[in-house]
């Protein structure tokens, strides 16, 4: 008999930062962190009201602590929002196939983000901040509702010092060199596309309509579908292959996502 | 070599059986059919042999003893949380073929699909012992168990075939010998378990071998019709005896909320009902009727075979029996059948 794999752990709160009007961000003392990847997710719950599927944005091993972004949007994370620094938030995972730091290092990287799906590659994008070395080269697109919705503004500023990154809002705020529109307009403007394809990753996420016309638009640039990973976002409820919400055609989400490849994924029809 | 006893006489076994297992079979249960004045056949414990149905098939399958259609997991309590307990009992079950490969697809899910089992299923499926029940020669009509070629077992550690009176006996795990150790002298018979070989119902799989296949397939107009007729209840994927999907949900105590006493539980969930796909923002996949047939059905005959090797139907029709738009399952593997082989014809054609 295997062990009880499901049975949340009790992971004390050590900060809540206001990030925006409807989320925030946590950092949490978490035992496991060694087996944690960039892009993995785990089932965080409140006792009496539920579970639910929440992507690691930043961790740490020596100091054995996982942030979380989350926003409130129902039933859980309502519940999330009333706890305070120094309750126990209980969880369990980590979980899912995230990404391979391997695949990007000494490729020409370009990163690009659609509202809150800055989360699940926060910690991705701070590793090669820290690496730079790692790579040939690194961009970033980001793509937000308004200048209210910005999230990790000053992570971003630190980003801008060390490589270029693109920020750009749907809703204009007027101000001074703002920059418009969706994420798809910027894309043949990068320089990640003029690279030799066999050295060009992109990793893209957000929304799913825009990380299917993102895809689709740095295809229609020569990027080989082969070269663009995904994250896919499913309703989850087991989070271990066994509840079936998350399932399209023979792949469990859960299991084999959320990070794919995006040429793995083209024949996958919910 | 078997043994043939009167009801009265197994009931004798039965007894002794008891003592360690718990005993579950198909029991009629009085006017809670499908429909006005009939019965409901469904999985219960039982003490004697009149208490289980023989002449009918169960209209409800046995998955629901090993994953009951609403489970308690576990139990919250001023910040501690404890895992539900089970009975100690082993336990056996009076199945059919069907049933007993049902049960090797729910294992599929459970057991196989990543590196660690279900917890909740296995406790109790590594305590299953099944009793096969011999079917009518052709079995009933809306079977097509030799179709899916799920119409035999070997997994049975007791086989029996009713005549009414008497129950005729294959003892095929010695272990079980022990309990009929009073009548090996005097009640030998010629039995052996005999499977089903022929239905009245005859279908062809569909052979879906590329994936230009199964795109062609998924897009075709025949899964238009259940736009019309589909009422998305879900009532098929309740009786499937290898639907396994469930939400897990909690409850709170609300008069303790001092305490934050609660428990979480498992229910049984449907891709053919609404909110099965429905995330934050208002996101969410498969929203017409159409659309959620195709979804299962092609789970059915394709989808798990990729994964696991063996198609996930085990033809028993039980889903055709239970639909109350009398949509019936097997006449859709016949259509998706027809439109594969119409679909490699056209592609054939397209090639040359
Ligand atoms: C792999 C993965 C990673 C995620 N990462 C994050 C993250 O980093 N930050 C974040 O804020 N959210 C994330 N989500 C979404 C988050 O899981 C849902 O917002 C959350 O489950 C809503 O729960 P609730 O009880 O608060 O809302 P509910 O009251 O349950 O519902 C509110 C809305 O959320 C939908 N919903 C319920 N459960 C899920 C679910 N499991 N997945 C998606 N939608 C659901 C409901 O259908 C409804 O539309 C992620 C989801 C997945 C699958
Ligand atoms: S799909 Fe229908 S016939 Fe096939 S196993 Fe399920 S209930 Fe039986
Ligand atoms: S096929 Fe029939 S039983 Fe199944 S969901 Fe549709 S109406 Fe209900
Ligand atoms: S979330 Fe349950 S199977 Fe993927």
């Amino acid at each position: 008999m295997t062990a009880n794999n499901l049975l949340p752990i009790n992971c004390e709160i050590l900060a809540i930062t206001k990030t925006t009007a409807i989320e925030n961000l946590y950092r949490v003392r978490f035992p496991h962190v060694d087996k944690v990847h960039n892009g993995q997710f785990l089932q965080l719950s409140v006792p009496g009201f539920g579970e639910c599927a929440i992507s690691i944005t930043d961790f740490s091993v020596e100091e054995q602590w996982l942030e979380f972004l989350i926003r409130k949007v129902g039933l859980v994370t309502n519940q999330i929002f009333n706890l305070n620094v120094g309750d126990y938030l209980p969880m369990r995972g980590p979980y899912g196939k995230g990404f391979q730091i391997a695949n990007y290092e000494g490729k020409h990287l370009a990163i690009v983000a659609g509202g809150s799906g800055l989360a699940p590659v926060r910690s991705l994008i701070k590793h090669f901040h820290a690496n730079p070395q790692d790579l040939k080269s690194f961009e970033l697109l980001l793509g937000f509702k308004d200048t209210d919705n910005v999230i990790f503004k000053s992570e971003i500023a630190e980003w801008e010092k060390q490589f270029p990154v693109i920020v750009t809002v749907d809703n204009p705020s007027g101000a001074p060199d703002e920059k418009t529109g969706l994420v798809t307009q910027y894309v043949s403007g990068l320089k990640t596309i003029k690279q030799d394809m066999n050295s060009v990753e992109v990793v893209i996420v957000g929304p799913p309509r825009m990380m299917e016309f993102t895809a689709k638009e740095f295809i229609k640039n020569g990027v080989p579908p082969e070269k663009i990973w995904v994250s896919f976002e499913r309703r989850m409820s087991c989070a271990v292959g066994k509840c079936g919400h998350c399932r399209i055609d023979e792949v469990y989400v859960c299991l084999e996502g959320p990070v794919f490849n995006y040429a793995a994924t083209a024949h996958l029809f919910d | 070599m078997g043994l043939q006893l009167t009801n009265a006489q197994f009931n004798q076994v039965l007894a002794r059986l008891s003592a360690k297992y718990a005993i579950y079979a198909p029991k009629n249960f009085p006017l809670e059919g499908r429909y006005s004045d009939t019965d409901m056949v469904r999985y219960d414990g039982i003490t004697q042999v009149e208490d289980i149905v023989f002449e009918r098939k169960s209209d409800m399958s046995a998955k629901e003893i090993v994953t009951p259609i609403n489970e308690t997991i576990m139990f919250f309590f001023n910040g501690q949380v404890q895992e539900s307990k089970i009975p100690q009992k082993e336990i056996l079950i009076f199945a059919r073929a069907c049933d007993i490969n049902g049960f090797k697809r729910l294992d599929d899910i459970f057991l196989r699909n990543s590196e660690t089992p279900d917890y909740y299923y296995q406790r109790r499926r590594n305590k299953i012992k099944f009793i096969a029940i011999e079917c009518p020669s052709q079995g009933w009509d809306t079977c097509f168990c030799v179709s899916t070629q799920t119409n035999d077992t070997s997994d049975y550690a007791l086989a029996v075939k009713s005549t009414g009176e008497s129950l005729k006996i294959e003892i095929k795990d010695q272990e079980f010998a022990e309990y009929f150790a009073d009548f090996a002298q005097n009640s030998t018979c010629q039995y052996q378990y005999q499977p089903v070989l022929e239905n009245e119902l005859k279908l062809t799989l569909p052979v879906i071998n590329s994936q230009e296949v199964l795109t062609r397939l998924k897009n075709h107009p025949m899964w238009k019709e259940y736009n019309r007729r589909c009422v998305m209840c879900g009532s098929c994927t309740v009786n499937c005896p290898t639907c396994s999907c469930f939400t897990t949900y909690d409850v709170k105590f609300a008069t303790d909320s001092e305490t934050g006493a609660g428990e979480r539980r498992r229910m049984a969930a449907s891709c053919h009902v609404d909110g099965f796909t429905d995330m934050a923002g208002g996101h969410t996949f498969r929203t017409s009727a159409a659309e959620r047939m195709r979804f299962k059905a092609l789970h059915k005959v394709h989808d798990h075979k990729q994964r696991f090797g063996d198609n996930m139907c085990v033809g028993c029709g039980r889903c055709d029996d239970r639909c109350p738009e009398h949509i019936s399952f097997s006449s859709m593997i016949q259509k998706m059948h027809t439109a594969v082989e119409q679909i490699k014809q056209e592609l054939n054609h397209d090639s040359k």
